[in-house]
């Protein structure tokens, strides 16, 4: 499984997709990023609603060197931009998450959703086609039946490999806000979909009618003070599933407890820290991402300056808080104009759950060993795209007398932010999103 | 309480930078945002709350100043006071000048006039700016110790001898004696002569420079203030012979600001109502537009 901890461990750069020019079209900036369940698949997802596909190469897994050469797979349109002509709004064909299926048979399932429209693809490939119709040319054309004296059965032959992406499921107008999660439960027959103020199950199969389990309105609008940013589905209990608040709140809910998970089961807040208030404390507590470790005992946060490990059975502080870039706290008013403050970071657990990551500003992303308490950043950038180069860990400067290599905190690149990042299940692979390039890391084989 | 001290940008700029952000997204792509919309709403409201209170005890402070001018006028009238030197380089001087405090009392550079301070130190806007306040402003003060207030007012303050004059100096323009009170007690140092009018390095006249901000009022009132100033010097300097001063007057004076302003405290109540109406009155338009989102 994986190797030595993140604090020995280097990481090298692998591979690099996306335009190179610096001239970056809208529609191609990345908006997530998920490998598959076993790691062979990643899928992309962005601005012009588009999910590439890559795929791991399985022949160099037995060259470990390149064991991590993932190329282009599949590419579709999954979503496509619409209007809604009783709200007279444009809906974005942006692509807000992608969450895989646990493959079945031979073909792969993934949602695909937008803000208002969650889609099931059906991933398959074709590799051999059928020859010999009676009643068709091999290039299609209908025969002259005159001409047909005998007849055949068609035999299946070799062909270029096909896949295939097929939306077998719409899943419409369910949702008045928009959609900012989809989880697929562990019986994966269900799944979850939040938006800003409610929660709906779905099941895989039925697109005509969902449940809705949490509902946060309030009978007032005005009277409005939180709505949900992020919601997912416990790893292995189907009936529990957590949702977090711009409050900087935690909800775990049981599904058993009642049909409308309103009232929560448990509630994770810590307190905040009055010395530090401020103009935009709400803005900083306001979770972005919430994420269960894979062992289903701890969940991640991550608000805008922190992570946070949380232990499910202790509701009143969290186990483990890492400041990411806790210089920008200084800043946040310029951050406020800028609206960089309002950037959603999402986080991911490495796969046996004692490395955390996640991204920031300059193409910069953290990884933090929880057992090792050691910490690094790294930076995605085109200048350490030598195959195999080992990644400088990367230091900003807080303060004082610069050092040679570190960076000044006014030097940072906030046009440049990393929010999107995935670690393969069970390997050391990173796959991070710069704006519109995808960047695959891997650990130095030693 | 909000620090405000992390952020250039003060809470007015704020407003108006939520304002405009609540604005673009009613346009942007997508429809509105609720989630960045309900945030930028918090910010709104953070910045509200500390300009009504920055506001309020701006009023407040104006309000006090405007009576104290007024006192501080009629008192001129009575027994005009050589408010030495426009010089206005010790600064020093200009904070423990004022008669009825020590300038300890007001420690932050932010309070316009010490002898509001401990009135002021009532008020919960003063106080805040006290915290919010960590940028030492050139510490100007404004005072008019050396000026009673009117007798109504002077009855109105309760005998509260708490805060101590250090050393003060005055000169009688009419007498031309210099006396210095130390501790509220009078010595008479000497005559002054017109040479000594400029020369006096412990003339409290300098505490007279007066810090005026933002407050549009205050702008308008200094002029008037300077003006007197140096009607005052002028008239001084062209006298030459000493004379023995009455000093009942002076101790009057300085025993009534002895006590401070506390009698002023019994108005704030008043005062806190003008503030708070004239403050919400001119947010009204955010409030609306924010419920209105």
């Amino acid at each position: 499984v994986t190797g030595s901890p993140g604090g020995d461990m280097q990481w090298c750069f692998s591979q690099v997709k996306g335009a190179i020019d610096d001239d970056v079209a809208e529609a191609d900036i990345i908006s997530t990023v998920e490998f598959n369940h076993t790691g062979e698949l990643l899928a992309t997802g962005d601005k012009g609603g588009r999910v590439v596909i890559f795929q791991q190469e399985i022949e160099n897994k037995n060259q470990p060197q390149f064991r991590s050469e993932y190329n282009v797979y599949s590419t579709f349109q999954s979503h496509e931009p619409e209007f809604d002509y009783l709200k007279s709004l444009e809906i974005e064909e942006k692509i807000n998450k992608i969450r895989w299926l646990p493959q079945k048979n031979a073909a792969q399932f993934l949602l695909s959703t937008n803000d208002k429209t969650i889609k099931l693809w059906k991933i398959s490939e074709r590799d051999k086609r059928p020859e010999g119709y009676n009643l068709k040319e091999e290039d299609g054309r209908y025969k002259d039946p005159n001409t047909i004296t005998s007849l055949r059965v068609p035999v299946l032959k070799p062909m270029d490999l096909m896949v295939e992406a097929s939306p077998r499921r719409v899943f419409a107008n369910a949702h008045t806000y928009h959609i900012n999660s989809v989880s697929v439960n562990s019986d994966n027959e269900t799944y979850l979909s939040a938006d800003d103020l409610r929660i709906n199950l779905w099941h895989l199969e039925i697109t005509d009618r969902s449940f809705n389990i949490v509902d946060i309105k309030p009978a007032n609008m005005e009277e409005l003070t939180e709505v949900i940013t992020a919601a997912e589905f416990h790893p292995h209990q189907c009936n529990t599933f957590v949702y977090s608040s711009s409050k900087g709140t935690i909800r775990l809910c049981d599904m058993r407890v009642s049909a409308l998970c309103d009232k929560h089961s448990k509630l994770f807040e810590e307190p905040e820290d009055p010395s530090n208030r401020s103009f935009f404390s709400e803005i900083i507590s306001s979770i972005s991402d919430v994420k269960f470790s894979h062992n289903g005992r701890y969940m991640m946060t991550r608000d805008y300056l922190s992570v946070k490990i949380w232990d499910l059975n202790m509701e009143t502080r969290p186990v483990e808080t890492y400041q990411v870039h806790e210089y920008l706290r200084s800043k946040l008013c310029s951050l406020y104009e800028n609206d960089c403050i309002f950037d959603k970071f999402e986080c991911c657990w490495n796969g046996n759950d004692s490395v955390v990551m996640t991204g920031s500003y300059n193409n910069f992303f953290r990884m933090f060993d929880r057992g090792h308490r050691r910490d690094v950043t790294l930076e995605a950038s085109r200048e350490n795209s030598k195959p195999m180069q080992v990644l400088k860990p990367r230091k900003v400067c807080t303060g004082g007398k610069r050092k040679k290599d570190e960076i000044s905190v006014d030097s940072l690149d906030f046009n440049k932010k990393i929010l999107h990042t995935a670690w393969h299940p069970q390997d050391n692979i990173i796959a991070v999103a710069t704006t519109n390039n995808l960047y695959i890391f891997q650990d130095k084989v030693n | 309480m909000i620090s405000t001290m992390e952020c250039a940008v003060d809470a007015q700029s704020l407003i108006s930078i939520s304002l405009m952000k609540i604005h673009n997204s009613r346009t942007q792509r997508g429809g509105i945002k609720l989630h960045k919309n309900l945030l930028v709403s918090y910010v709104l409201r953070n910045a509200r709350q500390v300009y009504i209170k920055e506001k309020y005890a701006e009023i407040y402070r104006m309000q006090q100043y405007e009576e104290v001018m007024t006192v501080c006028n009629e008192i001129q009238e009575l027994n005009p006071l050589d408010l030495e030197a426009e010089d206005a380089e010790d600064e020093e001087q200009a904070r423990t000048a004022c008669c009825a405090e020590e300038a300890s009392a007001c420690g932050s550079p932010c309070h316009r006039g010490a002898a509001h301070c401990r009135a002021a130190g009532t008020v919960a806007g003063c106080s805040l700016l006290e915290d919010g306040c960590k940028e030492p402003e050139p510490s100007y003060y404004r005072s008019c110790c050396m000026e009673a207030p009117p007798a109504p007012l002077c009855e109105q303050c309760p005998a509260n001898s708490s805060a101590h004059c250090n050393k003060t100096t005055v000169l009688d323009l009419d007498t031309h004696v210099v006396t210095t009170v130390e501790n509220g007690y009078l010595h008479q140092d000497c005559c002054c002569d017109a040479l000594q009018c400029g020369q006096s390095a412990q003339s409290p006249a300098k505490k007279r420079k007066v810090e005026f901000g933002c407050c549009a009022s205050d702008a308008e009132e200094a002029p008037d203030f300077t003006a007197a100033r140096k009607r005052a010097k002028r008239e001084d300097c062209s006298y030459s012979a000493p004379d023995y001063t009455d000093t009942s007057n002076i101790s009057n004076l300085i025993s009534i600001f002895g006590s401070g302003f506390s009698g002023l405290l019994s108005r704030q109540a008043d005062l806190e109502q003008i503030c708070s109406k004239q403050a919400l009155a001119s947010l009204g338009a955010w409030t609306r537009a924010i419920v209105a989102f």
